[in-house]
């Protein structure tokens, strides 16, 4: 799988509907926004939605005071700035979109069950975290735990789909339940930690100890290298016909997706033998 | 000075049942009636359609120590939805079913609870246990120590020599500051450590050649010669197995007549065979109960919902984590007990659930005598204890608990006599059960009861016929004689004292008890005994 055009995926926005919103500061100091939500927008004025409550750092204060806001009763939200250290972006969403013009905080798009957001730099930590459905697009690279469980939850993202262009974290999809996340570069150890069902894509390199501890579920290594556990046990050589399927969906979606990966056949390990071992890794090995 | 007037007093203790009362209190404690010029500079509180109750006494729940915490660390999940910020007099806190220490103190005084006790600590982590305490403000508060799987008792039955070990339990609760003595499967949780349980009370605890059976008649002998003002609290064994109820039973015979309270008693009475089949044992049980008028019980009431359970009960927790599959912390504290935490869910439409929350209330129903027959959930094990008056609703509303039984799964509707009965607490009954008979059980005479020289811990609940809404927000509780909490809010905080009890004992056991911590312990015995000034404010309560 190669670079994206996004042309399928990402519909293309009507930017004069939107709603702006740009941070006025640049700041270090940690803004939880949970409240730049498209559900909250529709049906609000401009003045509405600069009253709605975030935190900066302890202080609560309203979007107004952190962003100048544009445009008025649109589920379509731009937001621009030094965005860093905003979190919680599209949490809860489920419906619109939102485009985040740079870098993002963490907690992006957590919960959130419909609607699509697309970050055009790189994304904090948690993105995605509890997800239900909807697509989250990340250009640049993910932090680690996308699509995780929040600590002590028994499963984590629950639907929907994550694509990231550049590199993901530690603990990719950890406890997922269902869903698709699919990395184009690199991810770091423990990409599917104790994953229950769901799908991880991994163009990149795989990092260690992937799967550890997984029930059911797919992680897929289009790289022709990956270590593993030794709890995996080795299969077989095929040609997944799923996975032909899930490529030309992404194909659809704009994605360039090489041949060779399509008709291409794959290694499979099941595992995690440590507990249930339903699941499995498929490694590419040559057409 | 404050006079309460015009209020509905219950105050089961000295057999007010309702009447129409004057409550008078000064310095902390209930005074008689002053003069008429007294009482123009006194604060007059109208309680006009109002009840006025002595403080909820809470007998068993799991609040504070070492496990406590271990549940609170190991639950981030129970704590993140669920947060209270800080008030201009109130700390910030978070946590459902094991909620932090200041959020429990406030917690309880919003039901109007005064008086708490953590129904089991370790000794050796009896000093962490006080830690906490000195951060639970609102309410009094005490410790029960576990004795039943202790390595030197042990050895002393087994030696018979009960003198001894009279003695060293005198030193053990002295030195941990604890309240009563605290039996948890006794022998099981020792045999865990070799992987095994016990299942009857005549099977053999590995490595000390006594039985679960002489354990506890050697505590209660011990308890009756140090006149503790508590009777051993007995967790008993086959907890949670079915065919429970008969073991059970045989404790209460065990017993011969010696004082005795079974706490959560539902998870202990089980019918059926393990493995095959689970019904409810209540009717078994509960005729035992009836027949010896030397035990007093606490149900321990399953409420559905989220719940962490938490027991020095090792094997038990290990059972559960297979059953259900959930997280498990397993816990060894050396040569004394054992423990573990599993979080779960109690579901109406699980059948094994539905029996455990029938199992419950027909033995609410089934007891005769309220004095014998507490209130708990095993906060936080079978429920949250701000579900009590959840609990009190389904006692005195037979249609509300009709209802709810409609709701429960098909297949636990089948095997139980619930349906039939009929009986409806009275809340002359319920303040007996929440408050009056479980202060008598603990031997605390100043608690409650509103007759003259007790505590002015009051709680002052609006009267109306939802009796869940009416018990989860009282208008007024006064503890020790200060307004605490208003239309069920702190007002201010206020620190309880810690009750303990000091039997004496003979010095000579220290030696023995010297070399036992040389050969044994991770800690010396200098260091062991908790210090007085890890207890701030707290009372002596003298034994007889």
């Amino acid at each position: 799988m190669g670079c994206i055009s996004c042309a399928g995926f990402v519909i293309a926005m009507s930017e004069t509907d939107a709603v702006t919103l740009r941070l006025k500061e640049p700041t270090t100091i940690p803004i939880e926004a949970d409240s730049i939500c498209p559900d909250l927008f529709v049906g609000r004025s401009q003045a509405g939605i600069e009253s709605l409550p975030a935190f900066y750092g302890r202080r609560k204060v309203t979007l107004g005071d952190l962003f100048t806001v544009e445009g008025e009763n649109s589920d379509q939200v731009i937001v621009e700035g030094a965005l860093r250290y905003v979190k919680k972006i599209g949490q809860r969403m489920t419906r619109g979109r939102v485009v985040v013009r740079g870098d993002v905080g963490l907690h992006l798009g957590a919960y959130m069950r419909g609607g699509e957001i697309v970050v055009e730099g790189n994304a904090g930590d948690w993105a995605g975290a509890h997800m239900q459905g909807g697509r989250i697009w990340i250009r640049g690279n993910a932090g680690h735990l996308l699509g995780a469980a929040y600590r002590g939850e028994k499963r984590g993202m629950n639907g929907g789909v994550i694509i990231v262009e550049g590199n993901a974290g530690r603990e990719v999809g950890a406890l997922m339940r269902r869903g698709l996340i699919v990395v184009l570069g690199d991810v770091d150890e423990f990409a599917g930690v104790r994953m229950i069902t769901g799908s991880i894509f991994v163009s990149g390199r795989l990092g260690a100890r992937a799967g550890a501890g997984m029930k059911r579920g797919t992680i897929v290594a289009f790289a022709d290298h990956a270590e593993l556990l030794p709890t995996f046990r080795y299969d077989c050589r095929f040609q997944p016909t799923f996975l032909r399927c899930y490529l030309l969906q992404l194909h659809a979606w704009g994605m360039s997706i090489d041949d060779d990966r399509l008709e291409g056949f794959y290694r499979r390990y099941h595992g995690d033998l440590t507990t249930l071992g339903k699941g499995e890794i498929l490694i590419y090995d040559q057409r | 000075m404050i006079g309460i007037i015009n209020g509905e007093v219950y105050d089961p203790q000295n057999g007010v049942n309702g009447q129409i009362c004057e409550i008078w209190v000064e310095n902390g404690k209930i005074v008689p009636p002053p003069d008429l010029e007294k009482r123009g500079g006194a604060q007059i509180i109208d309680a006009s359609g109002m009840v006025v109750m002595p403080g909820g006494v809470d007998i068993h729940s799991h609040i504070v120590g070492a496990k406590v915490n271990a549940g609170r660390k190991f639950r981030p999940e129970d704590h993140r939805d669920h947060v209270r910020s800080r008030t201009a007099y109130t700390r910030s806190g978070s946590g459902y079913t094991v909620p932090s220490t200041f959020l429990t103190g406030y917690g309880y005084a919003e039901l109007g609870y005064t008086t708490v006790m953590e129904a089991a600590t370790a000794p050796l982590t009896a000093r962490h246990t006080h830690e906490e305490l000195e951060d639970t403000p609102m309410v009094d508060k005490g410790v029960f120590i576990t004795m039943g799987n202790n390595h030197f008792i042990m050895n002393c039955i087994r030696t018979k020599q009960l003198e001894k070990a009279r003695h060293y339990v005198a030193w053990l609760l002295g030195a941990s500051k604890g309240y009563a003595i605290k039996i948890v499967n006794p022998g099981g949780v020792e045999n865990w450590k070799w992987g095994r349980n016990v299942s009857t009370l005549d099977d053999e605890v590995i490595g000390f050649g006594v039985t679960p059976r002489q354990i506890i008649t050697a505590l209660a002998w011990i308890n009756d010669e140090l006149g503790l003002p508590h009777t051993p609290h007995i967790h008993g064994i086959n907890l949670g197995q079915p065919g429970s109820a008969r073991t059970t039973v045989e404790t209460i015979k065990a017993l011969e007549g010696r004082r005795a309270h079974l706490c959560h008693l539902q998870f202990l009475s089980y019918g059926g065979e393990p493995g095959k089949s689970l019904r409810s044992g209540a009717l078994e049980v509960a005729r035992a109960v009836n027949e010896h008028p030397n035990i007093t019980v606490d149900i321990g009431q399953v409420v559905f919902g989220q719940v962490t359970t938490m027991t020095s009960d090792g094997p038990l927790q290990y059972r559960l984590h297979q059953l259900t599959g959930q997280k498990w912390i397993n816990d060894d504290v050396e040569g004394e007990t054992g423990g573990g935490i599993v979080p779960m869910e109690y579901k109406r439409r699980n059948w094994i659930n539905a029996i455990q929350w029938i199992t419950g209330l027909e033995l609410f129903l089934l007891i005769e005598d309220p004095w014998r027959v507490f209130l708990t959930t095993d906060h936080p094990n079978a429920g949250p204890f701000f579900c009590y008056p959840q609990v009190i609703k389904l006692l005195m509303d037979r249609d509300y608990r009709a209802e709810m039984l409609e709701k429960v799964h098909p297949r636990a509707r089948k095997r139980t006599v619930l349906a039939e009965l009929d009986r409806e607490y009275s809340l002359y009954e319920i303040a007996i059960i929440t408050r009056a008979g479980t202060a008598r059980a603990l031997g605390l005479k100043n608690k409650g009861h509103l007759g003259l020289g007790a505590d002015a811990d009051i709680a002052i609940y609006r009267k109306m016929d939802d009796k869940e809404a009416m018990f989860a927000r009282p208008y007024l509780v006064l503890k020790d004689g200060q307004i605490v909490v208003r239309d069920g809010q702190v007002l201010h905080e206020y620190q309880g004292r810690t009750l303990y009890v000091a039997p004496s004992y003979d010095p000579g056991v220290e030696s023995d008890l010297r070399t036992h911590f040389e050969e044994c312990y991770t800690v010396s015995f200098e260091n062991y005994p908790v210090a007085p000034d890890y207890l701030p404010r707290s009372e002596v309560v003298s034994c007889t």
